[in-house]
């Protein structure tokens, strides 16, 4: 595989989120705005290029055995240092992201792709796989988000559309935890459809 | 009655899957049969309330003591994984029987953000170390509450006739969302 396929195989192909189905609680928990779902994206690929280059760095001296906690204790540094990054640098998104950003440590991408992928390639293609598949991730966070904004409040990436009459802000129930579910259902059956045609 | 208000908190009012999104994962992987789902639910309620009882102890006795709070991540997941193993051991030598229906779930529950979401849920609400537990208690019953009801739609959504596109995880996500939908009923039972 050279590396442009190597890039681009996380958007649609084996996109993270649609495709693999990974990372589903960041995926629902964080997408209310565009804005957010580009936040928690770009805050992912982060970490999951940094993980991917310390474990193809490191891994001919991590015995089998304990590779498993020591690519979670790799990871973990990573999230720690988006989480005080992030903090002290776009407290805001900080704010709304809350929980989510100790959670990356579980998001089961970052720990898959340092099992399957860094742990027995090369740096150079282990960063560029980090890279494409966190942009894949971001993208369909970001997607995802921007469609539940427009849904539900007429807007995105804060932008008014005025799509919806004058008085009615827009179907609240795509902002709520329900519209989550029932939006990705519907992009994953769309990508689907996609894909098999 | 405090204590009350929490598990009616954590059950209903903000179910930890269907309003939170913590422990999707597992709660689309395992939904498939109702036998399945109810193991599953079993093994979660053991590790979480395990789990947030352990990490409780360590924040408040050895993280705040010695400042250093922002090893909170890297501690609580290794605290977790190590504990989740030495169940998995403990079990398959004290009760085999036990093992054998939890046994399969067990690696699995590493990665469930559930774990390490209400661990950090119960530093975070400042609770003491029994409204942790009892939060912990509570938030599994809500786990596998959601997880045995979705499970039981799933089952007989399989006899449905779907569009190709949305066979599978779409359609189990839309009944997710509706079922999310009627756990909003719930909202403002408790603040």
């Amino acid at each position: 595989m050279n590396n442009m396929q190597n890039f681009t195989k996380g958007f649609i192909k084996e996109n993270p989120v649609f495709v693999l189905l990974l990372g589903m609680c960041p995926t629902l928990g964080v997408t209310s705005s565009a804005i957010n779902g580009l936040g928690m994206g770009l805050a992912t690929t982060f970490v999951l290029v940094m993980s991917n280059l310390v474990v193809s760095l490191v891994k001919n001296q991590i015995p089998d055995k304990v590779r498993i906690p020591s690519f979670i204790v790799i990871i973990a540094s990573f999230v720690t240092i988006v989480d005080l990054l992030m903090a002290g640098y776009a407290p805001a998104l900080h704010e709304q992201l809350g929980l989510f950003i100790p959670l990356i440590v579980v998001n089961c991408i970052v720990l898959g792709r340092a099992e399957a992928f860094a742990s027995r390639n090369t740096v150079g293609s282990s960063v560029i796989d980090g890279l494409g598949m966190g942009l894949g991730f971001a993208f369909a966070l970001t997607i995802l988000g921007a469609a539940r904004e427009i849904l539900g409040a007429g807007r995105v990436f804060g932008i008014n559309l005025h799509m919806f009459p004058e008085g009615i802000d827009g179907m609240l129930v795509f902002i709520l935890a329900p519209g989550a579910f029932i939006v990705l259902g519907y992009l994953i059956a769309l990508i689907n459809k996609i894909n098999k045609a | 009655m405090e204590y009350v208000l929490i598990i009616i908190g954590a059950v209903f009012v903000h179910n930890i899957v269907l309003t939170q999104f913590l422990g999707v994962c597992p709660f689309l992987g395992v939904s498939t049969k109702v036998s399945t789902a109810i193991g599953m639910s079993g093994a979660v309620m053991f590790v979480l309330t395990l789990a947030t009882m352990v990490t409780w102890i360590i924040q408040h006795t050895i993280l705040d003591n010695f400042g250093i709070g922002y090893l909170q991540t890297i501690t609580f997941i290794l605290v977790i994984a190590a504990l989740v193993q030495m169940v998995e051991i403990i079990l398959k030598k004290a009760s085999p029987s036990m093992y054998q229906a939890l046994g399969i779930f067990l690696p699995l529950i590493t990665t469930n953000c559930a774990v390490l979401g209400v661990a950090i849920l119960t530093i975070q609400k400042d609770y003491s170390l029994m409204e942790g537990v009892v939060f912990a208690i509570a938030n599994s019953i809500g786990f596998g509450l959601a997880l045995i009801l979705f499970s039981g739609l799933r089952e007989h959504m399989q006899l449905m006739d779907l569009p190709k596109g949305m066979k599978g995880i779409p359609a189990a996500l839309i009944v997710a969302g509706i079922l999310a939908l009627a756990f909003m009923g719930f909202t403002g039972l408790v603040k």
